[in-house]
């Protein structure tokens, strides 16, 4: 027991006399929490867009000005001629431009004509995300203003949808964020740490002596990963305190449950982190190999960033062998909607079953080919 | 005298490749004993399978009185190594490194600080103690892993070309201290490719494609070759494989 204390100790001294390496596990995880929390977010406020109003009457002036008091628009420029259009997109001054008919408010009243008042939006689709939320609120809002002048006609039936966003009610971006990284965060410490940690010994011929020495292989697996494991729950912790004192996350579920599966993930990556050790002939072998293998994946395929519904087929299998696919949904499951094991053991069968199958696979190589 | 390693048809086959074939010799406590072969003769693959990293496919093999196959434990704790990469951690100061490698082989606390302060001494690296290995010199720090191999006092020292990279004058003070480990009753079995360091060993054994041709003292071998030196029994051993 007093070996392995020794070399657990050497482990810790190894990993905190690094500057960089101490940077990066504790600045990441607080700054990757920050920029995703702050400054990438899904909402668009106050878009600059032109109108172009040749009838500019009672309706078409009502509907500009609904559009711009919903807070998502900014009348940036009123425009006179269709001529005007591109230069105002091509200067990019404007996102979106709505064009209104010569007879907006006649066209609206005549019921006998075959076309009815129509209203142009033009995105800018050089940002196809922007272009369509900005298209998509503008459609929204438009609705509204329809339902509204229907309601004042006595006879037209109306069906007014009535939305309600589940749990998550002002659509808070970072409520996705938080867990994204969590995946993205563990996955990197445990996985990519390790697996560079292990080939450094091998590289520098360290293993080797560690190998004759009297320590078990067992014991200089467990010295290895050991640290990294507290580190990483520190880590852990450190991602959904800011999530819930910066950014107002809600804990809904047990505190307990979320360390219980954060340390299960722990396992499924660090075993992965050994597994591609045992493959890697060096550190930059091991950093290629969990960057490509296991980080791409985790950011891409796991539905922290686009969702997978939308993916093709191919890509979506490929996601449900990554472990953040699984995990992702725990921790939204349990911070976010407070449910427990009795909706979520799934989820957690399916990353034991990675767990044992990685630490089985790897135990077997770390045999092997050290 | 009592023989501290003894194999008898020690063999290893990878596959269809026979990496060791049927090696046997004995070597005596206190001796030194030179482990030469080109590369790819099965040297390392016959040291990994004497220091436990590999299990032997047939023949036995007991190192320090123990069995490799039956014993790795007792017989891990008993040798020490060193290897051709350089084996301390270099950015580990001197003394976590002795600190480190006292703990693993399991010595006490109090033993691993009157260790250190009699090694630093020896090795006149008082004054450095808290530096990185990294920023030592390559002799010294030679010199700090062979003795650092040595702190747990085993019976046997596992050298697999120590001396590779050195200038000559640092390998004649490395193997002052290897003497003097023998003198203090190690035994030391060093492979090494300089044919200069093979005169220096009590006994010399040759590996050619996984068998071992001749085994036997420097000077009767050279007699036996009629040869000038090691470099020339070794060239004519070669071209009769």
């Amino acid at each position: 027991m007093n070996r392995f204390a020794a070399f657990i100790k050497k482990e810790f001294r190894h990993i905190l006399r690094d500057r960089r390496t101490v940077l990066i596990l504790f600045g990441m995880p607080v700054v990757q929490v920050l920029l995703f929390g702050f400054v990438l977010s899904n909402e668009i406020k106050n878009a600059a867009i032109a109108v172009l109003d040749p009838s500019n009457d009672a309706e078409s002036i009502a509907l500009t000005n609904k559009l711009v008091s919903s807070g998502y628009f900014r009348l940036e420029k009123t425009l006179n001629t269709t001529a005007e259009l591109e230069p105002a997109f091509r200067t990019g001054h404007i996102k979106m431009a709505v064009v209104f008919p010569p007879d907006f408010a006649a066209s609206q009243d005549d019921n006998t004509r075959e076309a009815p008042a129509t209203v142009q939006l033009i995105g800018d689709a050089s940002d196809p995300n922007t272009a369509t939320t900005l298209i998509n609120y503008a459609n929204a809002v438009i609705a509204d203003y329809q339902l509204e002048k229907a309601g004042a006609a006595p006879g037209v039936p109306v069906v007014r949808a009535e939305t309600r966003m589940r749990y998550n009610p002002e659509q808070k971006a970072v409520f996705n964020f938080v867990p994204g990284v969590m995946t993205l965060i563990l996955m990197l410490v445990s996985a990519m740490m390790t697996s560079i940690t292990i080939a450094r010994e091998k590289e520098l011929g360290t293993m080797e002596v560690l190998l004759v020495s009297p320590l078990k292989p067992i014991h200089i697996i467990l010295g290895k990963t050991t640290p990294y494991l507290v580190l990483t729950l520190i880590n852990a912790a450190v991602i959904v305190m800011l999530g819930l004192l910066v950014f107002g996350m809600p804990m809904r579920g047990s505190i307990l449950l979320l360390a219980g599966e954060c340390v299960l993930y722990m396992f499924v990556a660090l075993s992965l982190g050994i597994f591609i050790s045992t493959r890697a002939k060096d550190q930059m072998g091991a950093m290629f190999m969990s960057a490509l293998g296991l980080l791409m994946p985790t950011m891409l395929l796991s539905g922290f960033i686009f969702p997978r519904e939308s993916m093709p087929q191919v890509l979506q299998a490929i996601g449900v062998i990554i472990p953040a696919t699984w995990f992702n949904p725990v921790i939204k499951g349990i911070m976010i909607k407070g449910v427990g094991l009795d909706v979520l053991w799934k989820e957690t069968l399916i990353m034991v079953a990675m767990a044992l199958f990685f630490l089985a696979l790897s135990m077997r190589n770390f045999k092997d080919r050290l | 005298m009592k023989s501290m390693i003894s194999t008898d048809r020690l063999s290893k086959t990878f596959g269809s490749f026979t990496a060791v074939d049927a090696i046997t010799f004995d070597v005596q406590e206190g001796e030194i004993f030179g482990f030469l072969g080109a590369n790819g003769a099965g040297k390392t693959t016959a040291l990994k399978m004497l220091t436990g990293l590999l299990t032997p496919s047939s023949g036995q093999a007991t190192v320090a009185g123990f069995d490799v196959r039956k014993k790795p434990d007792q017989v891990k704790q008993r040798i020490g190594y060193m290897s051709q990469k350089f084996s301390l951690y270099e950015d580990l100061t001197i003394r976590d490194n002795i600190r480190l490698f006292g703990g693993i082989y399991g010595l006490s606390n109090r033993d691993i600080r009157e260790k250190t302060e009699a090694l630093l001494e020896k090795l006149e690296l008082e004054g450095e103690a808290g530096k990185l290995v990294g920023s030592l010199p390559l002799g010294w720090k030679q010199k700090l892993a062979f003795s650092v191999a040595l702190l747990h006092e085993p019976g046997i020292v596992f050298l697999d070309e120590p001396t590779s990279g050195v200038d000559p004058l640092i390998r004649r003070q490395f193997w002052e201290l290897i003497y003097e480990a023998a003198a203090n009753g190690v035994t030391l079995m060093v492979t090494t490719h300089y044919m200069d360091e093979a005169e220096y060993c009590d006994r010399v054994s040759i590996m050619v494609d996984g068998k071992i041709e001749a085994l036997d003292t420097p000077r009767a071998m050279k007699k036996a070759f009629d040869a000038e030196d090691m470099d020339e029994v070794f060239r004519k051993l070669a071209r009769g494989a």
